[in-house]
């Protein structure tokens, strides 16, 4: 294909759905889907049919529209209405048009909050395209970066307007994708590689996951660019095993792009070439780390190695490896077309940019969100999350998954970025937000956390092998009313242990929960271990034990 | 002409023995691809047999304790068989939040622990990590579909539908 070839199917597809009457788009996400949206998305074609109105309605599947909560979801696209909780019987309305009349009661309020504060990059196709559709996309600007990428600019320039965005690592650590591309078209080497770490592990957090089932093809896009411009002919996606329907939408995208050479050979006949291919992970979370995924690409058990050489220099098959998030490659697209410079207009000083975040737990808005960097938390969990059920109490937002923190209510005016995340004990991580109310017990939910990384701790180094198991151990006691004051002073010591000499990240980073759940809620800990009691009243404790230490005292 | 008198019982084996060398020769019986061919010798026979794995070992010559290695080393892979149906409990921390210990512990009560099948063979539970159906939580797989925001109570008569005793 041609870059005029490919600004002419845009035309014609644009041409063809503003011939239509009605475009009706059915999110056909994981969570619309576990609630239902494959019956409505059947009952609609079937009602479009039925009506012979098959020339002027029409009704596609697309990615997360956000607001999982209220699912399932469809919009139409004439007023640009999104309907919740819609039903296979709504098909009748929908298609007759009267959409607007008959299901008034369920019309989401485009002004609310959760619309409004968010600003949608990453996300921007996600629930206004078709992801099985290739000409969706088209018509959507797609493939239009890697044009230009390939037509107009030099590798170096791509990688020129990549720093310039200052776009960083999606993933969690947050290091410059610029320069990590950089380092990589350095190499002198013909062979590398580009990989793309779908393997998202966090519980709780299911950006990935969304991007890759509802825009496939921006990441095919992004890691083209990248494959231009640090030079590489091939590249992996590393996805859960878990994740049927994004592996599907990827595999169905990958040939669909292959067809119209956007992948393969001669692209935009050019003489870059460039082919992409899935692997499949098998349950293993310590493979989220960039050395583990790369042993597991190459058929082996998912161990980290130690760093350096790091896998820009040393990667796959000991080739230098290009290793970036999927939201990372999520951003590349509008960063070339638009340019680095808008991009860096977004965000804060330091972190530039959105954050896609996965709103759950004790939070009325569950569901996906896009929001400029720096936006406070309050923001995120009270105007577009709604606040918490029940009229409850805020006590802590978890963000980073078993390798962050929790962050206490004193602090949810800070801005959300790498910098004061960090500085209070939690880390951006991949964008898992779980809300928390005063019946969550912060002893039992940094428990929770230890026992998830002894269970995948895989084993190769002692800190982690053994010292999660102590750790889990410790905090159990405490939660059954079995310890004593010197463990929080053990766990503390565990802790730096791990922290200073874990091979990986899992092993550093295992700690954060219960270190922040120590710093903010030592309270907890202590009406545990001292009066037998929990504040929340989630733990079972043995009451006559706090009896007899009251006499005691 | 006394040929075809075998019942075709075994063709169907011969199948799922070829559907397996055609994924191994895909990948050129290449070492790097044990994972991928792991994955389709446990979707044709439900489970991996040590005669399975020693097969794969010998295709792709690698050593066997390599095959073992990385068969035990995912969760993904069963070296035992799975019951009639499953029930798949996401523990992620949305799940948790919303009180799935309560639902494991129901499933542990009556069917089997997590990661095992019950001893009729007719009940297979796991704990999932996090299924990503944060929205629905706490969630239950039954059988591959979605029991989103289920109490105890709905689990039990869940179970007892299905016939669990």
């Amino acid at each position: 294909m041609t870059f005029e070839d490919l600004l002419e199917q845009q035309a014609k597809e644009i041409a063809r759905q503003q011939g239509l009457r009605e475009r009706i788009y059915c999110c056909t996400a994981a969570g619309c889907v576990s609630s239902g949206a494959d019956a409505i998305k059947k009952a609609i074609d079937e009602e479009i049919k039925a009506r012979g109105v098959g020339a002027e309605v029409e009704c596609c599947g697309t990615g997360c529209m956000g607001l999982c909560s209220k699912g399932p979801l469809v919009r139409t696209q004439s007023d640009g209405t999104i309907y919740a909780a819609v039903t296979p019987e709504d098909a009748g309305a929908l298609v007759a048009g009267q959409g607007a009349n008959l299901l008034a009661d369920r019309k989401l309020d485009p002004q609310a909050d959760f619309f409004i504060k968010q600003e949608k990059i990453v996300l921007a196709n996600s629930g206004t395209v078709d992801p099985e559709r290739l000409s969706d996309y088209i018509a959507a600007g797609g493939y239009q970066a890697l044009a230009r990428a390939v037509m107009e600019l030099t590798p170096q320039q791509v990688i020129e307007e990549v720093k310039r965005s200052g776009l960083r690592g999606r993933g969690g650590a947050g290091y410059s994708t610029g320069l990590k591309w950089e380092l990589v078209a350095k190499q002198p080497v013909d062979t590398k590689y580009v990989v793309c770490n779908a393997d998202e592990g966090d519980p709780g957090a299911f950006m990935d996951r969304s991007i890759l089932e509802g825009d496939p093809h921006r990441v095919l896009e992004g890691m083209a660019i990248a494959g231009y411009a640090v030079g590489a002919q091939q590249g992996y996606i590393y996805v859960r095993g878990e994740y049927g329907l994004a592996i599907q939408r990827l595999q169905a995208a990958i040939k669909q792009a292959e067809r119209e050479r956007l992948l393969g050979s001669r692209i935009f006949e050019d003489n870059f070439q460039f082919r992409i291919d899935l692997r499949i992970g098998a349950g293993a979370f310590v493979c989220g780390e960039e050395t583990a995924l790369i042993a597991s690409i190459e058929g082996k058990r998912g161990q980290p190695r130690q760093r350096p050489p790091y896998p820009p220099e040393s990667g796959l098959w000991g080739k230098p490896t290009l290793l970036n998030n999927v939201e990372t490659f999520g951003n590349i697209a509008p960063i070339v077309a638009k340019g680095g410079d808008w991009f860096a207009t977004i965000g804060t000083p330091t972190s530039k940019g959105t954050k896609v975040f996965a709103l759950a737990g004790k939070i009325e808005n569950t569901g996906l969100i896009e929001v400029p960097m720096g936006t406070s938390l309050r923001t995120i969990v009270f105007e577009i999350g709604g606040g918490i059920p029940e009229g409850r109490a805020f006590k802590a937002a978890q963000t980073g998954g078993p390798s962050g923190g929790c962050i206490p209510p004193q602090f949810l005016d800070i801005p959300v970025d790498y910098e004061s995340l960090h500085k209070i004990g939690s880390i951006m991580g991949s964008g898992g937000l779980i809300v928390m109310d005063d019946t969550s017990c912060m002893v039992d939910v940094a428990r929770f956390f230890m026992d998830f990384c002894m269970d995948e701790s895989c084993g190769k180094c002692i800190p982690c092998r053994a010292g999660t198991v102590q750790m889990h151990d410790i905090l159990q006691r405490i939660t059954k009313g079995e310890a004593n004051e010197n463990d929080v002073a053990l766990l503390e010591q565990l802790a730096k242990l791990l922290r200073e000499t874990s091979l990986c990240g899992l092993g550093q980073t295992a700690p954060n929960p219960v270190m922040s759940t120590l710093n903010y809620f030592s309270g907890e800990y202590e009406a545990h271990i001292r009066d037998h009691r929990c504040p929340a009243g989630h733990c079972v404790l043995p009451a006559a034990a706090s009896s007899n230490r009251e006499v005691q005292a | 002409m006394p040929v075809v008198t075998k019942p075709d019982v075994p063709a169907v084996k011969d199948n799922r023995e070829r559907f397996l060398e055609r994924a191994m020769s895909r990948h050129h019986y290449s070492g790097d691809a044990l994972i991928e061919v792991l994955h389709t010798a446990q979707e044709l026979y439900g489970f991996l047999t040590p005669a399975l794995l020693k097969t794969i070992a010998r295709k792709l010559r690698l050593p066997p304790s390599r095959v073992l290695g990385v068969a035990t080393f995912y969760h993904f892979f069963s070296l035992e068989p799975k019951g009639e149906h499953s029930m798949i409990v996401c523990t992620g921390t949305a799940c948790y939040v919303a009180g799935a210990q309560g639902l494991m512990r129901v499933l542990e009560h009556r069917c089997a622990k997590a990661g095992s099948t019950s001893p009729d063979g007719k009940m297979s539970v796991q704990a999932a990590r996090c299924i990503g159906s944060c929205g629905l939580a706490p969630a239950v797989i039954y059988d591959g579909k979605i029991l989103p925001r289920l109490t105890p109570d709905q689990l039990n008569a869940e179970l007892d539908r299905i016939g669990v005793k």
